[in-house]
């Protein structure tokens, strides 16, 4: 499905206290393409995320996905199309539900039967054995619990997912592994993807498209043959790329 | 080359009633005047290395070795009160988080103050010219405002620079960092890593820097040191990593996605039991 955002504009608080975490952001997400979002703490790229499924207020502009506006409340349905994976595999996951009860809730509350099947399911998907099923989330390792977290986003079979980061609490091989996850996942349901990342590499590896974030603005957008071409417009996006390739000694 | 630090089977436990987990599997090396890099995975073991040469990690964890031996001083045996005088003073660390290892509810001012009057300053007014020195050696532009701040009012960059400032007051022959920067943005964390390494080769330091960025390593350091499940699998130049020997290396070496490569799977690490008990 596609994701257009015009002119996003999130803000939190109010008078001499106001933060404008993002200021007039827009770009497009073609329906099937992978886009990735990089910028360093602080520059507004996780609070898009949150403002297109609703975690976070736009204060102004418009989010369409394919061409409907959702701006405002969201629906079930909404649910039901748009996913988020979180960061912190320790911090998203109840610590009191097992596996099977985090994958089950979205369904009961969707009302969609065969439950038993679909969990099975979810689990054989991400490549989790069955017997985690009835496990709690201190009983698996970081990458174990990033797959229970994606297999919880597909449980709806949703055809937009927003990463947020969802390799960077992870080891580098435990990373490469969920990576492989999520490019198989789109490939086998057509999925659309808008990944935040601080690691430009990361996102490089995964996107077609990318924009560089800044200070909540967008700083420029470019394609990934611009990216290993090293064409880059802006002074920041050359300091990011030349900060990916290690220390150099001066 | 001569050495700060000889390290010769160390071995790090953690006994606890149902079982005993082994940390640190005998680990062997020597650190000169140069820049040591050790990585490793989460749970391998490179931290408790680095807190172990400081006798840092406390019941019911036990540390031994054959020999750890500072500038001829056995570290083993030594007693607490002369311990005390060598952390900081002679062999100093840099930690993960400065949220976690500044002190929350002093101003900066007087942290550092404070060191340097427990390191010979004379008066409070030198104390605090010293401390505003030693801000400006690590390129904070503005160390009067620093002074008076609060660490939560400093970001995750200018905090790490105020510990590194801290550590290096007493001018230490070893500085053991662990995982210094990351907790840092990516172009902030060149900077501070900038700054370390003059202060490192201007005053002649050892330096070992514990990461888990095999890239950062293997441009930052002279030597690395790959740990798997308690154990050294590999001894390496820095230059040398991507032609390493052992599968584990070439492995983490392998698995990161690169600009420009285009791969659609990465390849993955395949354990193999036998680096259990390898080197």
């Amino acid at each position: 499905m596609k994701i257009e955002v015009e002119d996003l504009v999130v803000t939190f608080g109010t008078g001499r206290q106001t933060v404008h975490a993002v200021k007039r952001v827009s770009f497009d997400v073609a329906q099937n393409a992978s886009f990735g979002i990089v910028g360093e703490s602080g520059s507004g790229k996780s609070t898009v995320l949150r403002a297109i499924c609703g975690l976070a207020p736009v204060t102004r502009g418009k989010i369409r996905i394919d061409g409907r506006d959702v701006t405002g409340a969201r629906d079930a349905n909404f649910v039901k199309t748009v996913q988020m994976v979180f960061q912190d595999p320790y911090a998203s996951l109840h610590p009191r539900h097992t596996v099977d009860r985090v994958l089950s809730e979205p369904l009961r509350i969707h009302g969609i039967g065969g439950e038993n099947e679909r969990v099975a399911a979810a689990l054989r998907d991400v490549g989790l054995d069955a017997s985690f099923r009835y496990r709690f989330p201190h009983q698996l390792s970081g990458g174990q619990r990033q797959r229970v977290a994606v297999a919880r986003a597909l449980i709806l079979e949703p055809e937009i997912l927003l990463l947020d980061e969802p390799t960077s609490a992870l080891d580098a091989s435990v990373q490469a592994e969920v990576l492989n996850l999520l490019t198989r996942l789109r490939q086998e349901r057509n999925l659309t993807f808008v990944m935040v990342s601080h690691d430009l590499a990361v996102i490089d590896h995964m996107c077609e498209r990318l924009m560089v974030m800044q200070h909540g603005k967008e700083v420029e957008s470019l394609d990934r043959a611009a990216l290993a071409d090293h064409v880059v417009e802006h002074e920041y996006t050359a300091e990011l790329l030349r900060a990916s390739e290690g220390f150099v000694r001066s | 080359m001569s050495d700060l630090l000889t390290v010769e089977d160390l071995r790090v436990s953690f006994h606890t009633p149902t079982r005993v987990v082994e940390a640190v599997r005998g680990v062997s090396f020597s650190v000169g005047r140069e820049r040591l890099g050790i990585v490793g995975e989460s749970g391998s073991g490179k931290t408790m290395t680095g807190r172990s040469i400081l006798r840092l990690i406390r019941p019911p964890g036990r540390v031994t070795a054959k020999r750890m031996e500072f500038d001829g001083m056995d570290l083993l045996t030594l007693p607490e009160r002369k311990m005390r005088a060598i952390r900081g003073q002679r062999i100093a660390m840099v930690m993960q988080d400065p949220k976690y290892s500044l002190n929350p509810v002093m101003k900066i001012g007087r942290q550092l103050t404070e060191v340097m009057k427990v390191h010979g300053a004379s008066s409070g007014r030198e104390a605090k010219r010293r401390a505003i020195e030693t801000l400006e050696a690590v390129q904070i532009r503005d160390p009067e405002r620093v002074m008076r701040a609060y660490p939560h009012e400093l970001s995750g960059g200018m905090g790490q620079r105020v510990m590194i400032a801290m550590m290096l007051i007493p001018d230490p022959d070893l500085l053991i960092a662990d995982e210094p920067t990351s907790a840092l943005d990516v172009t902030v964390q060149l900077e501070v890593l900038r700054i370390m390494d003059d202060l490192v080769t201007s005053r002649g330091m050892g330096l070992i820097f514990v990461s888990h960025d095999l890239e950062l390593v293997a441009t930052f350091c002279d030597r690395v040191l790959v740990m798997y499940a308690g154990q050294i699998v590999e001894e390496i130049a820095a230059k040398d990593l991507a032609n390493a020997k052992h599968p584990y290396t070439q492995g983490l070496v392998n698995c990161l996605p690169r600009i420009g490569a285009r791969r659609d799977t990465l390849p993955t690490l395949k354990r193999d039991a036998s680096w259990m008990d390898a080197a």
